[in-house]
């Protein structure tokens, strides 16, 4: 498929799926009520629902997938791994941990904003501990392995938290959180993470060039004119500043980096750089398209959207090996 | 052309590289050969300025460490030693990663850019195999178009990591032949071989390294004599002339009889 047609294809279900995610939901509003609140404001009830509701949680929805599928493209690309996701540079569980920690010292009380920076600050550590390892010893290898220590660490001092709970109440509280959610997001959440996200996105696609180059491995792209130390910081800052500011504000959600990119590849002619705006829509596409099921899967029931990306993606992924055991990308 | 002076390199504190000066001219192939670990491949790197050194490199009067990343790959391509292809990227598409030192932003390829990795494939005589997935090439196939690559960086300076290990002997020819028309145009080449005849055929000189340092210099006649060759790589060669220029064939280790 040429780059234009299949990005205008995504683009268009994109914008579909942005407004579907709009006019979904438990109070049954029609279609030309719904907008007509969004635009014009209309009755009180229906302009909350609409502006306070609905719509911070569609717009975190396209954002957090969107930074979610290109650091999973990003990351592929630059680890030159097609199993690489956000998840295994240790940012979103370090990120996951430092809400995790909010929770249980008991100040996601004290302030709107203390979960988010708790998540913000993971995030960043990971980053900083990730860069001083790097720094020193640069190979691909040595960032995987230190990615995977964070995510251990990471992932047993939660449950070291959850082990010490002081209540059953708490317990729910961060596994609940822990399996993420666009539920009940307001505009602040929108304000908190969106600029970061932005700001993480443009660092991830300024490496598209490098990307290409580290095709050759990491000799070949220092041949090719690449600065691997500049690559680097930029793929460690703006996953930190992109995944981490998702996780901040939606708690963890998995798979969209490691399946979007999976299933985009085929469709592009395999140069990481072809992938990067492909994915970011299709991030975007997938974590809409699993929200909307998570609100109306089960009736009068909603799902956390982080159990439905893992329900599509796990299995798809799956299919994805199974299918091609030849290669995987 | 490219000069180096008393260029050491240490790595993980060990000296891997001591006391190396050199100059490679254009219009030749200049080979280095030496034992496993004896410092090639470290030369190379050190020489296409990624690695730290002490000593003094210039390309073409300019000191490597005041040109920038993509001044310097417009100026010195290099062929690693590790064949690595990621994705599968189609021959063609692989070869054009030549040309980005050149390219701006935009990544548009040029008519000039075209022919460049045109010329580069016909070389290495991967054409036919432009529209094929390089991932699903075998081991040769694969090193001729990294080296096509390598080409289509159209740089005054081509250092080639092992280009011809792995390679039929048809395309072992491939190879040299192409890096020699390379030559004939004015670029300076560094070529590591371990194949001896290879070497003492197509190269105008040669580089002997043994643990870092130059052990030898000079044109193959005269660096690649029967007591360098024990020296160095502890070997007994059947040496032999003919009209194309010698002939060297591994017999024995130094220190037991010729012969099988």
């Amino acid at each position: 498929m040429s780059p234009l047609r299949l990005n205008l294809a995504l683009g268009a279900l994109m914008a579909i799926l942005f407004v579907l995610s709009l006019l979904i939901g438990p109070a049954h509003l029609g279609p030309i009520t719904s907008i007509k609140a969004l635009i014009a404001g209309g009755d009180e009830a229906s302009r909350i629902i609409m502006r306070e509701i609905r719509l911070p949680r569609a717009l975190l929805g396209l954002a957090v997938g969107a930074s979610l599928g290109l650091s999973g493209a990003v990351l592929q690309g630059f680890l030159r791994n097609p199993l690489a996701e956000p998840g295994i540079v240790g940012v979103s569980a370090m990120a996951s941990l430092g809400a995790v920690l909010i929770f249980y010292s008991g100040l996601a009380g004290a302030s709107l904003y203390a979960l988010p920076a708790g998540a913000l600050a993971g995030a960043f550590l990971a980053v900083l501990i990730l860069l001083a390892i790097a720094a020193r010893h640069g190979s691909t290898l040595t960032l995987i392995l230190a990615g995977v220590a964070l995510s251990s660490l990471a992932a047993a001092l939660t449950s070291l938290a959850l082990n010490l709970s002081p209540n059953p109440f708490a317990s729910y509280e961060i596994i609940f959180w822990l399996l993420g959610s666009l539920k009940d997001r307001s505009m602040m959440h929108v304000a908190i993470a969106v600029p970061l996200i932005v700001v993480g996105c443009a660092l991830l696609a300024a490496t598209g060039r490098a990307l290409d180059a580290f095709s050759l491995g990491e000799e070949g792209a220092e041949s090719l004119g690449i600065d691997r130390k500049r690559t680097r910081f930029l793929v460690i800052a703006g996953t930190a500043l992109a995944v981490g500011a998702g996780t901040a504000v939606t708690g963890a959600i998995s798979f969209v980096g490691l399946v979007v990119p999976h299933m985009l590849r085929p469709l592009t002619n395999r140069m990481p750089s072809s992938l990067l705006v492909p994915s970011t829509m299709g991030g975007a596409i997938l974590l809409l398209a699993a929200d909307i099921v998570a609100r109306v899967a089960v009736s009068a029931h909603e799902l956390n959207v982080g159990v439905v990306t893992a329900l599509i993606g796990a299995p798809f992924f799956l299919w994805l090996i199974i299918r091609s055991r030849r290669e995987i990308f | 052309m490219i000069e180096a002076q008393d260029l050491s390199v240490d790595l993980s504190g060990r000296r891997v590289v001591s006391g190396v000066g050199l100059k490679l001219e254009p219009g030749t192939i200049t080979g280095v050969l030496g034992p496993n670990g004896a410092g090639k491949s470290t030369l190379m790197r050190a020489l296409a300025g990624q690695l730290a050194s002490s000593g003094h490199i210039t390309v073409d009067g300019r000191d490597i460490a005041q040109l920038s990343y993509a001044e310097r790959a417009r100026l010195i391509a290099h062929l690693p030693q590790a064949r690595i292809i990621s994705w599968p990227l189609t021959v063609r598409d692989l070869v054009g990663l030549g040309r980005m030192p050149w390219q701006g932003m935009s990544r548009a390829f040029s008519d000039r850019d075209r022919a460049l990795c045109a010329e580069a494939m016909a070389m290495m005589d991967v054409t036919d195999l432009a529209g094929r997935p390089a991932t699903e090439l075998s081991g040769g196939e694969q090193a001729r178009v990294l080296a096509a690559r390598a080409i289509a960086q159209d740089t005054p300076v081509l250092l080639a990591d092992e280009p011809a290990s792995g390679l039929d002997p048809a395309h072992q020819m491939t190879m040299m032949a192409g890096l020699r028309k390379l030559a004939v145009k004015g670029r300076a080449l560094l070529v590591s071989l371990h194949d001896l005849t290879l070497a003492a055929r197509w190269c105008d000189r040669i580089l002997l390294m043994k643990e870092g340092r130059l052990a030898a210099e000079g044109t193959p006649a005269d660096v690649l004599t029967q007591e360098r060759l024990g020296e160095v790589f502890g070997i007994v060669a059947h040496i032999d002339h003919d009209a194309g220029g010698m002939i060297l064939a591994p017999v024995a280790l130094a220190d037991r009889e010729a012969g099988p």
